[in-house]
C-alpha cells in the first residue's frame, strides 16, 4: 500500500517537473513547480517527516514560489515567451547530462545500505516528529540553525540592496 | 516500507532533470526554478536517508536546504529585477558584460 502510493506521488513529481523543465511560459512552469512541492509533500508525509511536509507547503509552496510569481510578474514575461527557449549548446547540455544520469546510476548501484530502522514514535500521535526534529533542532544543530538565521538575514539585505533602484549615500 | 533505493533513484531524476533546465534553457528565471528542483532532489533523498536509519538528521538538513533555497530566491531574484529593469535582459547568453 505504502508502496503505490509512493509510485503515485513519484509519477507525479517527475511528470510535474518535466512540464515545469518544457513550458516556455515562466508562469505556467512556476505553477507546474508548485504542483510537484505538492506532490513532494505527500512522499514526506510517506517518508514520517510530518514537519517537512508541513514547511513544504507553507514555505516552499506558499512562501518562496509565491516569490517567484511576483518577481515574474514585476518582469515583461509576454515578450519572452516568443523567443527562443533552449541554448545553442542545447545537445552538448544534454549529453553532458545523460553523462551525469550515468555517472549517478553506477554510484548509487553499487548498494551496500543498512537495513531499515523503524520510527520511534507513530503517526498522529504526541509526542512526534515535530517535538523529536525540534528537540534535535535546538540541541545538538543550534550552532548550524544560528548560522542559518544569520544567512537568512544577509540574503535579505543582499536582495534589499540589489533590487534598489539607487542607493542615496 | 518503501526501499532506499526508491528514494535515492527519485532525488536522482529530479536533480538531473533540474540539471538539464539549468543548461539547456535560456531563460534566467528557468533556470532559478530549475535549481530549486534541484534543491528538492537533494531533500528527497536526506528524508530517504532519515528513514532509513530513522535518524532525524537528515530531516533536519531537509530544513537547512530550505533556508538556503529561500536565500537563493530572494538574492537571485533581486539581481534578475535589477537586470531586467537597467538592461531589459532575462535570457541568460544576452548577460555578457563581464565576458572577455
Amino acid at each position: 500500500m505504502e508502496l503505490v502510493f509512493f509510485y503515485l506521488f513519484a509519477a507525479g513529481i517527475v511528470g510535474a517537473s518535466l512540464l515545469m523543465v518544457t513550458r516556455a511560459n515562466v508562469i505556467h512552469a512556476a505553477l507546474s513547480l508548485v504542483l510537484a512541492f505538492l506532490f513532494m509533500a505527500g512522499l514526506f508525509v510517506l517518508a514520517g517527516a510530518e514537519f517537512l511536509a508541513g514547511v513544504q507547503i507553507l514555505i516552499y509552496a506558499g512562501g518562496i514560489m509565491v516569490l517567484y510569481l511576483f518577481s515574474i510578474m514585476l518582469m515583461n514575461v509576454g515578450v519572452a515567451v516568443r523567443l527562443r527557449q533552449w541554448h545553442r549548446q542545447s545537445a552538448l547540455a544534454l549529453a553532458a547530462a545523460l553523462l551525469l544520469a550515468a555517472e549517478v546510476w553506477v554510484v548509487l548501484g553499487r548498494g551496500g545500505y543498512p537495513a531499515a530502522q523503524a520510527w520511534s514514535w507513530r503517526l498522529g500521535q504526541t509526542p512526534g516528529n515535530v517535538e523529536a526534529l525540534g528537540q534535535v533542532l535546538y540541541t545538538k544543530f543550534l550552532f548550524p540553525f544560528e548560522v542559518a538565521s544569520v544567512l537568512l538575514l544577509a540574503a535579505m539585505i543582499g536582495a534589499i540592496v540589489l533590487a534598489k533602484r539607487q542607493i542615496t549615500r | 516500507m518503501v526501499p532506499l533505493t526508491h528514494y535515492l533513484a527519485l532525488g536522482a531524476i529530479l536533480f538531473l532533470i533540474g540539471a538539464a533546465g539549468v543548461i539547456m534553457r535560456r531563460n534566467a528565471i528557468m533556470i532559478l526554478l530549475s535549481i530549486e528542483l534541484m534543491l528538492n532532489s537533494v531533500n528527497i533523498t536526506f528524508v530517504g536517508f532519515a528513514r532509513q536509519w530513522a535518524d532525524l538528521t537528515g530531516q533536519v538538513f531537509a530544513i537547512f536546504v530550505i533556508a538556503v533555497a529561500a536565500c537563493e530566491a530572494a538574492v537571485g531574484l533581486a539581481i534578475l529585477i535589477s537586470l531586467n529593469r537597467d538592461r531589459s535582459m532575462v535570457n541568460v547568453d544576452e548577460i555578457n558584460l563581464l565576458k572577455w
